[in-house]
């Protein structure tokens, strides 16, 4: 077989332009999915900001999400809660959340020992909820689609669909999810979803007397919170599980997790 | 084929038919896999609208000004201002009518939660003017003292 230059040259050509196109170069769309695309899925990605320097542990936020959202008072499982972290001089870490924090922290002792104030190197707050996350792996193990994820970012449980395998509480790598004691199913935060959706702020965002914690839509460029996730220095908890959370915090520290 | 091979292969596939005829009668018809995809949005749309129902039950400081003027213009005026009034007197749901009276919660345990001194200096708690709650009037009430709306001494 005889092969010139000439179409040697022409073959490569080709070959090269089919490699180097894309898949979806040559996937035809439907005019729903063309529009879809162009508009976005919705107009509204709900993400929350936690400024630590703000909150002093008066645990009203946890307070206030166990009425609004009526999880029985005096069980230990909470949708919110806040953590107190204590660094002493030496290096050791001390953290503890009783209750959740529900009573909020009025000693200066951590399980029932006393801490030093000349020991501690730092000691601040942090508050914890559910953090919507982009890729949320407890929906991924569902086995049964009770818990999926709304356009606006949320995590939602269908609670006559659930049928309490706990597959999703074990796959949470923040430990937002428990079993509700009295609905028998999955529960966990939901960003006061009844209350977001009417154009309220969150119950745990309204109790809070001192701005630490605020909600917000991350696809409204004027959106407050917006603001500062774009300009500030904002972290995550958790990123190397690239769960891509939504919660963001001002001010966290190494020690938190 | 001999029939003792196709007998249990009919069994299976009269198994799957009836499964298939089923499933409509079973999975609500709202079920699908929504905007997400099918590894996020695998859902009952239904359930949307079922979480977007549940009752509001804190309904912040402006709903109790219409009523409670004399004590919100009060509050206003003081550093307490930025504390809700349901952080004490409880959810209002529908007050007047359902609860008639709200528990005003006045306890010591209520103000310590913010005002009992925690030596915690990268956090604003240790801003807060704090008290330690074992030396400072032990048996008292607070309010006895402190008006909660107003709390400034005298004031």
């Amino acid at each position: 077989m005889k092969f010139s230059r000439r179409e040697l040259l022409i073959t490569a050509a080709k070959g090269a332009l089919i490699t180097a196109l894309p898949m979806g170069a040559i996937k035809f769309l439907e005019p729903k999915e063309v529009m879809a695309e162009i508009k976005g899925p919705g107009k509204v990605r709900w993400a929350f900001l936690v400024d630590t320097y703000k909150c002093v542990g008066c645990g009203l936020c946890v307070k206030a999400c166990k009425n609004e959202n009526e999880v029985p008072y005096d069980t230990p499982v909470t949708r919110t809660w806040v953590e107190r972290y204590i660094i002493k001089k030496d290096g050791e870490m001390l953290a503890d959340s009783p209750m959740g924090a529900r009573d909020g922290f009025t000693e200066n002792k951590i399980r029932e020992t006393a801490v030093d104030p000349k020991d501690i190197a730092k000691a601040f707050f942090v508050p914890k909820l559910c953090n919507q996350c982009d890729t949320p792996p407890c929906v991924q193990v569902c086995p049964v689609g009770a818990t999926y994820q709304t356009t606006d970012g949320v995590v939602l449980i269908d609670r006559s669909w659930c049928i309490g395998c706990g597959y999703c509480i074990m796959a949470c790598p923040y430990g937002v999810r428990f079993f509700h004691p009295v609905h028998k199913v999955t529960e966990k935060c939901n960003f006061c979803y009844h209350r977001i959706t009417k154009g309220l702020n969150t119950a745990c965002v309204d109790a809070c007397p001192f701005g630490a914690r605020m909600i917000g839509n991350l696809k409204d460029p004027n959106d407050p919170v917006t603001k500062i996730v774009l300009t500030e220095r904002v972290g995550v908890l958790k990123s190397e599980y690239g769960t891509k959370p939504q919660v963001y915090y001002l001010g966290l520290d190494e020690n938190v997790r | 084929m001999k029939s003792h091979v196709w007998r249990p292969l009919w069994i299976v596939l009269g198994l799957v038919g009836l499964i298939l005829l089923l499933r409509p009668l079973i999975v609500p018809s709202d079920f699908g896999t929504g905007e997400r995809g099918f590894m996020y949005g695998y859902h009952r749309k239904g359930n949307e609208e079922d979480w977007k129902a549940i009752k509001v039950k804190y309904r912040s400081k402006e709903y109790c000004k219409d009523c409670h003027q004399e004590k919100y213009d009060s509050n206003m005026s003081s550093k307490h201002s930025i504390i809700q009034c349901e952080n004490c007197h409880g959810p209002a749901v529908d007050h007047p009518e359902n609860p008639e009276k709200l528990v005003i919660d006045k306890s010591r345990a209520l103000c310590i939660r913010c005002h009992a001194y925690l030596p915690y200096e990268q956090s604003d708690r240790s801003k807060i003017k704090g008290i330690n709650p074992a030396e400072h009037n032990p048996d008292m009430e607070c309010s006895m003292c402190h008006d909660p709306h107003k709390p400034n001494l005298g004031g």
